[in-house]
């Protein structure tokens, strides 16, 4: 199971106190994951690590409403697939239930 | 350069082999650091799983005792964290392999719910700044996302299916969340421009450019004139929640018929089942759009 952290650096969307209480628990959690600046900024430029991170099976996304982030895939040329992914929104859930997601 | 192209640096906070991990205040602020200036960063762990690199640019960092080996087939730079502090190294990196650094903007760009979306069209109709278009299987798209204005969420509030998302937008649906019954029923979501300004848009744009050279010819008010002009765009600003600066850059009446034509053109090709509509016309600059 992968882990995809987005800090949403381009906009104040996310609740700053959330997005780094994430980030703070996440990395002292000895988990591996991959950070991105902006999963908006990356969709945009059709990054290829989004497809990277499509297709390597089981992921958990901390980012924003599943169905920005499903499409925000999508339109990059990296569709999500239909299972094996979880998407934690930021903007909505408190910091404790997303890092209880992320790490069990 | 266009905003929506170049590589960003991946940042790799190595903590493996031949390398003193990090204090957990150390390891945050390096993360925090790299991530509010644009960069990725990946923390591996032995055992556990991370996106495999692709061809960006990959930036090694730790407290390293000796060269981590790499095996990857992309341009690798490796820094020690004893010598010089994570964004210094990063940014030093960055302008060494032309990487894109962080750019001041916001990524502002219509993204489709093809769950949700009819391909009825009334988005390429309506954007007046040629941001959708139609792919290879007549199927509607976003074509010139740099062109999109930013904070202007127009398009999503005329879609009748309440299908295009702007996850930059403070509220919902149109922010991403859960469209609801209410929300496609609500007055706002389903704004027909069209209805909105009486009638065919076009048409009504002809007859009141029409009314007003009557009535200005006559009456010589040009301040009348201003502030029915402000009156209709006040009505856009609210109903559509039109920044003020898209407002401006609206283009003259003859733009928008012209556009008109165009978007006509597009989808008539599409509906004779045509290949690929490709719009090579460029797009005015804000200097001729001026109002």
């Amino acid at each position: 199971m992968k882990i995809l952290y987005c800090n949403c650096t381009y906009a104040k969307v996310v609740p700053t106190e959330v997005k780094q209480a994430v980030l703070r628990q996440l990395s002292d959690s000895g988990r591996a994951f991959d950070a991105v600046a902006d999963l908006c900024d990356m969709s945009a430029r059709r990054d290829p690590g989004l497809k990277k991170i499509a297709d390597g099976g089981c992921t958990k996304i901390a980012a924003c409403y599943p169905r920005a982030v499903k499409w925000l895939f999508h339109a990059a040329g990296a569709p999500l697939p239909d299972e094996g992914v979880t998407v934690l929104n930021m903007r909505e859930d408190t910091a404790v239930d997303i890092v209880r997601e992320l790490v069990k | 350069m266009s905003r929506t192209k170049g590589k960003n640096l991946r940042v790799l906070l190595y903590e493996g082999p031949g390398s003193t991990p990090l204090e957990n205040d150390a390891r945050y602020q390096a993360l925090s650091s790299l991530l509010n200036n644009g960069f990725e960063v990946t923390r591996p762990v032995e055992g556990q799983q991370v996106a495999p690199p692709d061809d960006s640019p990959l930036l090694i960092l730790g407290l390293l005792e000796n060269s981590p080996d790499v095996a990857a087939n992309v341009e690798v730079h490796v820094r020690n964290l004893a010598d010089v502090s994570a964004l210094d190294a990063a940014c030093e990196v960055r302008d060494e392999t032309g990487a894109r650094a962080l750019e001041a903007w916001k990524p502002w760009f219509p993204v489709i719910d093809f769950d949700r979306c009819t391909n009825c069209m009334q988005c390429l109709t309506f954007c007046l700044f040629d941001v959708y278009g139609v792919d290879n299987q007549q199927n509607i798209t976003v074509q010139n996302q740099d062109n999109c204005k930013t904070d202007c969420p127009a398009c999503s509030r005329v879609c009748p299916e309440v299908a295009i998302l702007f996850p930059k937008y403070a509220k919902s649906p149109i922010n991403g969340d859960v469209v609801r019954e209410q929300d496609v029923q609500r007055e706002a979501m389903k704004v027909d421009i069209t209805t909105l300004l009486g009638g065919d848009l076009y048409g009504s744009l002809r007859t009141r450019q029409r009314e007003a050279r009557a009535r200005f010819s006559t009456e010589r008010d040009e301040s009348k004139a201003l502030l029915e002009r402000k009156r209709c765009l006040g009505k856009l600003k609210k109903v559509l929640n039109i920044p003020d600066e898209v407002l401006m850059t609206l283009p003259s009446t003859e733009d928008i018929e012209e556009r008109a034509a165009r978007a006509k053109a597009k989808l008539a090709k599409r509906q004779a089942g045509s290949q690929t509509v490709k719009d090579s016309r460029p797009v005015p600059s804000d200097k001729e759009w001026g109002i």
